[in-house]
């Protein structure tokens, strides 16, 4: 069973793209805040990481960059999931190693599932 | 400007009123009693000068000391202008702010939504299903409303971002009336594309912003048709650019409405008539993407009749 690490502070995202992911077969990893999610990430390994930006604790930037320096975790794929959508915010995250960008406003519950298959390679 | 607007125009209190203004800190205040004050010292200075005082050096004096009042007065006029910038910013500043934090909660009340409506976690049936689609309808309406605020608020601080590209206008629209062909055939609406030529050149724009001004036209299209009919959308060549247009045989615009239709938050009188929806945001919006994109955007309507809007846009030269 893969294993995706969800880290987002919104409760109710936790819960609805979460549940689903679990729904979808995936064993979910939640973090609640950059430094727990960081630290869950470099003990566990996951197969996909979902990151938020606005993160308590730690910015979502800084966890992206310190996975990505980490032996251990530079080759996990990272979806970064934010309401944030400057370009500047998307060409940062691109730089830094992120997979994929997107705007949760602007895409479906299915839509995001989907992009998670492709990142797994599924 | 006829007669009766410039008195309108010179209602002076009831405008200061209207921007909540008080009477010395409006310009349209200030900018009269800088005219009167100047017509006033012209003729104190030519009759004290010409009748009362042969002294030039005391003439002299009198008109500094008056110019002395206008520069105070010009200076009062400048503020309140910045005063009334200010104002236009903080209201952009608050759209945009509200607007941001509206998004999340709305993103996940359609997540949550879409989830009940799938039946992912148990279906749900019959009367509670329809329930459920109004708050998905709602939702969905929400999220549009609060999208065209903040590209509302992009457009006023004049940031709104266009990734320019080279795409095929004739793919964006059939990729938009693909997107409308559910909701056009509930309706009784036909939609069909017609292409002026087979190979047309590739249109240089952003074409995520240009999509939205074309599902503006073809949702109004479709909106404003009135029972069953047939809404053409046609791509062509136009003056070494491309030309796009949706026609529709809806209800039209009034011809009084005409000159106002691109304006934000304004709705045709007759319209209301027959949808209640809509923010009056979509064509305001259309006219800022297609303008900076550097095309034309126009339409020709009559009431009762149909309207058909097109845009240009370039191609890369």
């Amino acid at each position: 069973m893969k294993k995706i690490l969800f880290i987002e502070d919104e409760a109710a995202l936790q819960k609805t793209l979460g549940d689903v992911l679990e729904q979808e077969g995936y064993k979910v990893l939640r973090a609640l805040d950059g430094e727990a999610g960081l630290k869950t990430a470099q003990a566990e390994i996951p197969d996909l990481i979902l990151l938020d930006l606005i993160l308590p604790k730690m910015h979502g930037f800084e966890v992206l960059k310190e996975l990505k320096s980490g032996e251990a975790t530079k080759d996990i794929p990272i979806i970064v999931l934010t309401n944030l959508e400057s370009m500047g915010d998307i060409e940062k995250a691109l730089e830094l190693g992120a997979t994929t960008y997107m705007v949760k406003a602007s895409y479906t519950l299915e839509e995001v599932v989907g992009k998670i298959k492709k990142a797994l390679g599924e | 400007m006829s007669f009766r607007e410039i008195l309108e125009q010179l209602n002076i209190r009831a405008t200061c009123k209207k921007y909540g203004l008080g009477m010395w800190r409006c310009p349209q205040f200030l900018f009269l009693v800088m005219g009167t004050v100047i017509i006033v010292t012209a003729i104190i200075t030519y009759v004290l000068g010409t009748r009362y005082v042969a002294d030039p050096n005391v003439v002299s004096l009198i008109v500094l000391v008056l110019t002395f009042i206008l520069l105070v007065l010009t200076f009062s006029i400048t503020r309140s202008l910045e005063g009334l910038a200010e104002a236009n910013r903080l209201k952009t500043e608050f759209i945009s702010i509200v607007s941001h934090q509206l998004r999340s909660p709305l993103s996940n009340l359609k997540w949550a939504l879409e989830i009940l409506v799938s039946g992912r976690f148990g279906k749900i049936e019959g009367k509670p299903a329809g329930y459920l689609q109004i708050l998905a309808d709602n939702t969905k309406r929400m999220k549009e409303l609060v999208s065209s605020l903040l590209m509302v608020s992009r457009i006023e601080q004049g940031r709104l971002p266009l990734h320019k590209a080279e795409f095929s206008l004739a793919d964006l629209a059939k990729e938009a009336i693909a997107e409308f062909k559910p909701i056009a055939l509930s309706s009784k609406v036909e939609i069909a594309l017609e292409m002026a030529q087979e190979s047309l050149p590739q249109a240089f724009g952003d074409s995520s912003q240009l999509k939205i001004v074309i599902e503006n036209f073809i949702d109004n299209a479709v909106r404003y048709t009135k029972g069953a009919g047939k809404v053409i959308a046609a791509v062509a060549p136009k003056n070494g650019g491309l030309l796009f247009s949706v026609k529709d045989g809806g209800v039209g615009i009034p011809k009084e409405d005409q000159k106002h239709i691109f304006q934000k938050f304004f709705r045709s009188g007759n319209i209301l008539k027959y949808q209640t929806n809509g923010s009056g945001l979509g064509l305001y919006i259309a006219k800022s993407i297609v303008e900076k994109s550097g095309g034309k955007i126009g339409f020709k309507s009559e009431q009762n009749k149909g309207s058909t809007f097109w845009f240009t846009v370039p191609t890369k030269k």
